[in-house]
């Protein structure tokens, strides 16, 4: 984060804002398949993904901010997928439970997504059939990592128009005499998307 | 167990109905004609000394580059006498003459089973109140567990635009009615 265009301030409040959603994710969880047993594993008493401020699933994707995908995704469900990713405001992030969700797994045939990554952008992938609770939280650390740092995949996501203003406008610790929320013409999505 | 059973159906169906029976450890099969399957099958479901009231399931077998290709498989159990059987029909392929005559009129349980062997083996159930996909999407084309359907052969109905390609020349990409393309 450090550059010598920015401000203190903004600089510390973007640091503070990441802190507080890194430690404050709201899940969705999009569970199809067997690996939602461990999902629950997950949440319940023993591994407690509470300890890390994931503990609340929303089972509204206009409430969460964390898409997680538990399970198999099917070609027939994937336009659903998608959908419920759309759905979702921004910021958000997505976690690819098990390896169904990470690369289609073991089903290599006509009715298998090859991974959900094929239909949304995905932060971390957590593999395993079904992956063990301690993977997952390391999984969510990791992405709580990527958050801190102000990683995130709309950043590289192309043609998601929704997520384009505010993507560039959590950028703006850019800001050059500290008033200013107007974008720059460079600061702008371009139309094919930026790689970071 | 229920080896009275073929002997009551053949004492019904005369050799052109009944193709071949065979019993093996208690599992009695019968191979029935495709012409008089509904004569059989009512035969089977309606007499009092044989009653089967249930079908168990309904499957079908592909016996690529044989004749018939297909081998639609139905299996049933009377829970009155608790004897199970299994029958079994040769459907050839080609245009127009891979049909079978729907039971569902005499197991509703036939419905959907017969919508799945319908939409993953392509057997145009005849007299089906509702044959369509009841597992693939409508746009999918093909029948995928025939044995010449292309191993890989996706149909996806949405990719990113900038998703790493899977594997194979088959895919295709779909659009779907009720979703928006992804550019």
């Amino acid at each position: 984060m450090a550059n010598d265009n920015q401000g203190f301030v903004p600089t510390v409040l973007q640091d503070a804002i990441n802190w507080a959603q890194k430690y404050s994710l709201f899940t969705y969880p999009f569970a199809t398949a067997c690996c939602a047993m461990e999902f629950m594993s997950t949440m319940g008493p023993r591994y407690d993904i509470a300890r890390f401020g994931a503990e609340f699933p929303r089972f509204s994707p206009r409430q969460a901010d964390l898409l997680i995908v538990i399970g198999t995704i099917t070609e027939r469900q994937a336009p659903v997928l998608r959908r419920v990713y759309d759905q979702m405001p921004d910021p958000k992030w997505v976690m690819a439970f098990g390896v169904c969700a990470s690369t289609g797994g073991f089903y290599q045939n006509y009715t298998v997504t090859p991974g959900a990554d094929q239909v949304i952008p995905v932060d971390v992938y957590v593999p395993g059939c079904p992956p063990r609770p301690e993977q997952v939280l390391d999984g969510l650390m990791a992405l709580q990592n990527r958050i801190q740092e102000h990683r995130g995949h709309v950043q590289v996501e192309i043609g998601n128009t929704a997520a384009i203003g505010y993507t560039d406008r959590r950028r703006l610790p850019v800001m050059q005499d500290g008033t200013s929320m107007a974008l720059t013409e460079d600061e702008r999505m371009p139309r094919g998307g930026r790689t970071i | 167990m229920a080896e009275s059973v073929l002997t009551t159906l053949h004492k019904h169906h005369g050799d052109d109905a009944i193709l071949q029976t065979a019993s093996y450890v208690g599992d009695e099969m019968a191979l029935v004609e495709r012409a008089h399957l509904l004569s059989v099958m009512q035969t089977l479901r309606d007499t009092p000394s044989l009653a089967f009231n249930m079908l168990t399931d309904l499957t079908v077998v592909d016996w690529l580059g044989q004749d018939p290709r297909f081998e639609v498989v139905y299996h049933l159990y009377s829970l009155a006498h608790k004897h199970r059987l299994r029958v079994k029909v040769g459907v050839p392929e080609g245009e127009g003459e891979c049909w079978i005559d729907s039971v569902s009129g005499l197991w509703w349980a036939a419905n959907w089973s017969e919508r799945e062997a319908y939409d993953l083996y392509g057997i145009d159930f005849r007299g089906h109140p509702d044959l369509r996909r009841i597992l693939m999407y409508e746009e999918f084309v093909g029948h995928p567990l025939r044995k010449d359907y292309p191993q890989n052969g996706r149909q996806p109905l949405i990719r990113r635009p900038d998703a790493v390609p899977t594997d194979d020349q088959t895919t295709r990409l779909l659009t779907h009615s009720h979703d928006r393309s992804v550019r």
